[in-house]
């Protein structure tokens, strides 16, 4: 596992380090690394908001058939992401029952990246609320706090960390993603490629230094976000400790 | 399928309903109804999301394939190609999921009771498959096992094909499912604890016994539960394979490069086959994982509260 990794750091500064800017400041590759950011960004605040609806209404809500919904959370984990793509373009494509053909644009990637991290925040979240004590909120209630306080005075900052580190987890996987998007984004240069579509072109184009030195790119990023959840995780574990 | 009624701790409900005053106040009745409002709305847009993005995408997947009857699928079933992919995926998960399990369940031993330099690098790097994207690892792979890569010269020489060949595509599918078994191993190990091994030890077992007959039996759950996954990521993975495979039709393409290729060739109904037989797997892999957790839930004598189950609403605010 190393040693393949150690290739592809060594290859992308194997023709210089002016090569290796060259390879990550070509326009395509550049503006696919933008979209690439920008998108999971988006789906970050997205999934951080309906996640925890979600993890939200699957702990504390009560309807029929929610077991169901419940096992339907991990479904985009074990679907394969080239069948999670086919998937939406059936609903979101050019022969959508609604009208709405979101191929080969940006907001078809999003849907996409949407799809397969959906299950990230919920999973986070969920064990968390099951754990958390009603009685701060009862207290606060009880005390003359409307639900809208409640919910941002003690049940936000008490899911604070599930939220990053499953959005953290959601934002790797975003940047990374590659099979789901591949379909619906028609990988149009300077629209709709994203960073892991422009390797396979470099690659294809039989220019490796140049998807090497994007991989690295996205492998620093991979480690940043490894790294800060680790932080974030040692940093509970601390907190807890000394509770 | 979901796990036997949860232990919600009896007092919280209680206190919940309860606890209540009785006189309550207009103003609290007023903030009751809002309070009412805003939980079928969260309800209604949380399940709204997951019907656009989830279940309406997967139905009509299924409609699809069989909206001019079963024909044309058995058809699709029949083609050769189709059912090469099938037996290469099939291949490629037998090979990978038990060497993924067995390097797991080592990893986890070594860095849950052994201490050596570099655990820590070693438990970060575990991670490293999750977070990276899979195009990379496929490259990552050519880089080295490639015409130019370091060891392809030496592999050329000796007439070994590892690139556009099996080799290179069992390797891509196990680099990206090697975390799985070592995360779920790791947690119940540590759970457990040494006394009972200790134990084992003392009465006389050898290290190997002692594994087999007592370290084994208890991390079983989180090893299935592993390997489950595992599986599910060795069957659907497509980046990694799909760099490394080269993806020649009845030669190198699995079951998720053939839903591609037949997309791409517009044939469709082909196309929905082979994602459904995929899909079909994968609904599969949902039905073991929701019988581990009921028997983890067992097995942990009713410790674990199951998220699905009834009951955890009637302790709700009101």
């Amino acid at each position: 596992m190393l040693i393949p990794l150690a290739a592809v750091a060594w290859r992308s500064v194997e023709d210089g380090p002016a090569a290796f800017l060259a390879a990550i400041t070509y326009p395509e590759s550049l503006s696919a690394m933008e979209l690439t950011f920008a998108l999971a960004i988006g789906v970050v605040a997205i999934n951080a908001l309906m996640g925890s609806l979600i993890a939200w209404v699957l702990v504390r809500d009560d309807f029929p058939g929610k077991s169901v919904i419940n096992a339907l959370i991990d479904l985009p984990f074990a679907l394969p992401t080239i069948v999670a793509g086919l998937t939406l373009l059936t609903l979101y494509g050019p022969r959508s029952p609604f009208g709405l053909n979101l191929a080969y644009s940006q907001a078809g990637i999003l849907v996409a990246l949407l799809f397969v991290t959906l299950p990230f925040v919920v999973r986070s979240v969920q064990p968390v609320l099951l754990e958390l004590d009603r009685d701060m909120e009862e207290a606060a209630a009880s005390l003359g706090a409307g639900p809208a306080t409640i919910v941002r005075r003690i049940v936000l900052p008490n899911l604070l960390p599930a939220i990053l580190t499953g959005s953290a987890l959601g934002f790797a996987r975003a940047i990374g993603e590659f099979g789901s998007v591949v379909l619906i984004s028609g990988n149009i240069p300077f629209k709709s490629e994203v960073a892991s579509v422009n390797i396979y072109t470099q690659l294809e184009n039989d220019d490796p230094g140049s998807a090497a030195a994007i991989s690295v790119v996205l492998l620093v990023v991979s480690l940043v976000v490894l790294a800060s959840l680790d932080w974030l995780q040692r940093r509970q574990s601390r907190g807890e400790a000394s509770a | 399928m979901t796990a036997a009624p949860v232990p919600v701790p009896a007092t919280r409900g209680g206190a919940a309903r309860g606890g209540a005053p009785r006189g309550v106040s207009h103003a609290v009745a007023a903030s009751g109804r809002s309070a009412h409002v805003a939980k079928y709305g969260v309800r209604f847009v949380a399940l709204g999301y997951l019907a656009l993005l989830l279940a309406l995408p997967v139905a009509l997947v299924f409609y699809n394939t069989f909206a001019k009857g079963l024909g044309p699928v058995i058809t699709a079933l029949q083609q050769s190609d189709f059912q090469h992919a099938f037996w290469l995926t099939l291949t490629i998960t037998l090979v990978a999921v038990p060497l993924n399990t067995i390097f797991g369940v080592v990893a986890a031993l070594a860095l849950v009771r052994r201490k050596f330099r570099g655990r820590g690098l070693l438990n970060a790097l575990i991670d490293l498959p999750f977070a990276l994207s899979p195009v990379v690892i496929g490259l990552s792979l050519i880089l080295v096992y490639g015409k130019n890569g370091w060891l392809g010269g030496i592999l050329q020489a000796n007439g070994i094909q590892v690139i556009f060949a099996l080799p290179s595509m069992i390797l891509a599918t196990i680099f990206v499912s090697l975390p799985f078994v070592v995360r779920e191993v790791i947690p119940v190990l540590r759970e457990i604890g040494t006394d009972q091994e200790e134990a084992a030890y003392t009465l006389g077992a050898s290290p190997w016994r002692t594994f087999w007959r007592v370290t084994l039996p208890a991390i079983r759950w989180g090893v299935i539960y592993g390997v489950i996954l595992t599986t599910a990521r060795a069957l659907g993975e497509f980046g990694a394979v799909s760099i490394v495979s080269g993806k020649i039709s009845g030669k190198t393409e699995t079951l998720t490069l053939n839903v591609e290729d037949r997309y791409q060739e517009f044939d469709l109904v082909g196309a929905y086959t082979a994602s459904i037989v995929l899909a079909l797997m994968a609904v599969a892999v949902l039905l073991a994982m929701n019988v581990y957790q009921s028997g983890r839930f067992r097995g942990n004598g009713g410790k674990l509260v199951d998220d699905a189950a009834p009951g955890v609403a009637a302790g709700e605010v009101r």
